[in-house]
């Protein structure tokens, strides 16, 4: 038996032995990200609240109903900071949500009894979040821009679009490791719990200089609040601190988040879901 | 087993426990090439846990599962086999024709689009969403991104639960024009008839042990026989006594018997009770007689 096994092995190797080229392991991977961002596009559950709650908030606390304050425009500020709770959401919803939805629902399994590599997978939906974020970047500058009266430089202009795109990219890990740590029935949940009041904490609602200082102090270790500290110095408004140690501090999150994402992922590997 | 033929898959002394939970105990079988297999038992009884240990989509708790003399999880050993599972939901925003294109796009030689579209049945479709389709247009979608890759080995996991009987019928006609091509598959399905219908070998599975393993006509053989109704005085296990029976049981005053030897339980019937009335002897069908051989299995 063990003989003809073998036997079977090495007629195998010049039908397929080889692995795929470069450029055809390239092609797997950018149509992942196009048909998740296709699938996405044409998903008004997704696409409505993840551009429509940080414009609708943007509009309404920005533009309709602006608070004074005397050191920065508001108009200015709120883009930062709505800015960061969009992408934040893209990513969390996109990853979180989507992975365990797709594995609860038999789908991820299909795609893994394929040859598909797996980074292909999650690879299309980082990408689609990045994308996705743009498109979010976009629409709040131009409401700034054309309702709000918010003039940057253009390099001011450009640094918030690069921030908030790649800014999102810890909290896809973070939404992978949740997808793939708590049970699929409990995912959205999670999210939900987690998204909101680390936001509000991390003052991408309200300036986080308006929180008491023990929960300012309590906001640094959250990564939403790096984001938007970041946001805000890329656009000029004070945050008495160094752009570079948010930089350091999401790349540190985001590694962390990797991780613990793994670890998950490979502790489910052959457990009941696939 | 035919020694001539090529193993394509194999299960080794496999055994799958979920927590406390015995999936799998202890199964062996082989995979020949070229050949239909089915794996047949009621729900639960461990037809997909087989199926997931040999698309390494999940590993034995002990014993081995191989794919062409190698471990499943190998991307050159996915790249000859294609799946059709049970999935609750498939992206319902992308079209037939994309979902069919991303698939294709794993394998370095895919079927061309127009076969993939034929094998499946889906002419006519290929511009609707996921979400607008049946439900047999749905598992005619996943059984052709099943074929993709043109795959030496076909899995199909209860590829028509839950359908009705026309549906069904046009559903195995599409695979048996794949399985004409000489492709080797393995089929899980609860219906007797399906893997009568399309298999060359058919192992009974029942609570994570195989309990019969031949071919359809031996496998039919075991579980043929007659329904025999009337109403007598024995009780249910004195009848259960005579050589023959494969069960009993009672309702109000009628008793119904599924006798593999219909003639010699009636002539012993007759003897023990000659005040037998209101005899009644007709076929079985296939279903009712493959649960006879379950709770036979269960009950021994």
């Amino acid at each position: 038996m063990t003989a003809r096994l073998q036997n079977t092995q090495q007629r195998v190797v010049p039908v397929s032995g080889t692995n795929p080229s470069l450029g055809a392991s390239a092609r797997i991977y950018l149509r992942e990200a196009k048909y998740e961002l296709l699938k996405l596009l044409r998903l008004p559950a997704f696409f409505i609240p993840s551009l429509g709650f940080p414009m609708m908030f943007y509009a309404l606390f920005a533009l309709v109903l602006p608070t004074k304050s005397a050191s920065f425009p508001m108009t200015t500020y709120l883009l930062g900071t709505y800015g960061a709770f969009g992408v934040i959401g893209i990513a969390l919803f996109s990853l979180g949500i989507g992975v365990s939805t797709e594995r609860a629902q038999g789908w991820l399994a299909v795609k893994r009894a394929s040859p598909m590599p797996i980074p292909a997978y999650f690879f299309g939906k980082y990408a689609m979040t990045i994308l996705f974020s743009a498109l979010l970047v976009t629409l709040l500058c131009l409401m700034g821009a054309v309702f709000g009266h918010v003039r940057l430089q253009a390099s001011q202009w450009g640094l918030l679009m690069l921030v908030l795109m790649f800014g999102g990219i810890p909290f896809c890990a973070a939404g992978i490791m949740v997808a793939y740590l708590v049970g699929p029935n409990s995912a959205p949940a999670v999210v939900n719990a987690v998204y909101l009041p680390s936001a509000f904490l991390s003052g991408l609602f309200i300036p986080a200089e308006m929180l008491p200082s023990f929960l300012r102090t309590f906001a640094q270790f959250l990564p939403p609040y790096h984001l938007g500290r970041l946001a805000l110095n890329v656009i000029g408004i004070p945050t008495a601190s160094n752009a570079w140690v948010h930089i350091g501090a999401l790349a540190g999150f985001a590694i962390l988040f990797t991780i613990l994402a793994t670890v998950a992922y490979r502790r489910d590997e052959g457990k009941t879901y696939g | 087993m035919n020694a001539e033929a090529e193993i394509v898959a194999r299960l080794d002394c496999a055994t799958k426990r979920y927590g406390t939970t015995l999936a799998l105990s202890e199964v062996t079988f082989d995979i020949e090439c070229g050949r239909v297999l089915a794996l047949l038992g009621p729900n639960g009884a461990g037809k997909t846990t087989a199926v997931k240990l040999l698309l390494g989509l999940s590993s034995p708790t002990s014993g081995t599962a191989t794919l062409f003399g190698g471990d499943p999880r190998k991307a050159s050993n996915r790249r000859r086999i294609g799946a059709m599972l049970q999935v609750g939901k498939v992206p319902e925003t992308l079209r037939v024709r994309e979902h069919i294109d991303q698939f294709r796009g794993y394998y370095p030689s895919p079927l061309p689009v127009k076969a993939v579209v034929e094998l499946g049945g889906l002419q006519g479709i290929e511009d609707k969403k996921f979400g607008e389709l049946s439900g047999g247009q749905r598992q005619r979608v996943l059984f052709a991104i099943a074929l993709c890759g043109d795959p030496e080995l076909l899995f199909l996991d209860e590829p028509t639960l839950g359908f009705d009987v026309e549906v069904r019928r046009a559903f195995w006609k599409q695979i048996r024009a794949y399985v004409s091509l000489g492709r080797t598959v393995l089929l899980t399905t609860h219906y007797l008839e399906e893997a009568d219908a399309l298999a060359d070998r058919i192992i009974v599975i029942d609570r994570g042990c195989i309990v019969a393993d031949g071919t359809p006509t031996e496998i039919k053989g075991r579980v043929s026989g007659r329904r025999i109704r009337c109403i007598t005085d024995l009780s249910p296990d004195e009848i259960h006594q005579i050589a023959g029976v494969s069960s009993v049981s009672r309702e109000g005053d009628r008793t119904e018997i599924i006798a593999s030897a219909a003639e010699q339980v009636l002539r012993e019937l007759f003897h023990r009770d000659a005040s037998l009335s209101n005899l009644e002897v007709t076929s079985v069908g296939l279903e009712d007689a493959f649960m006879a051989l379950i709770n036979k299995e269960q009950a021994a």
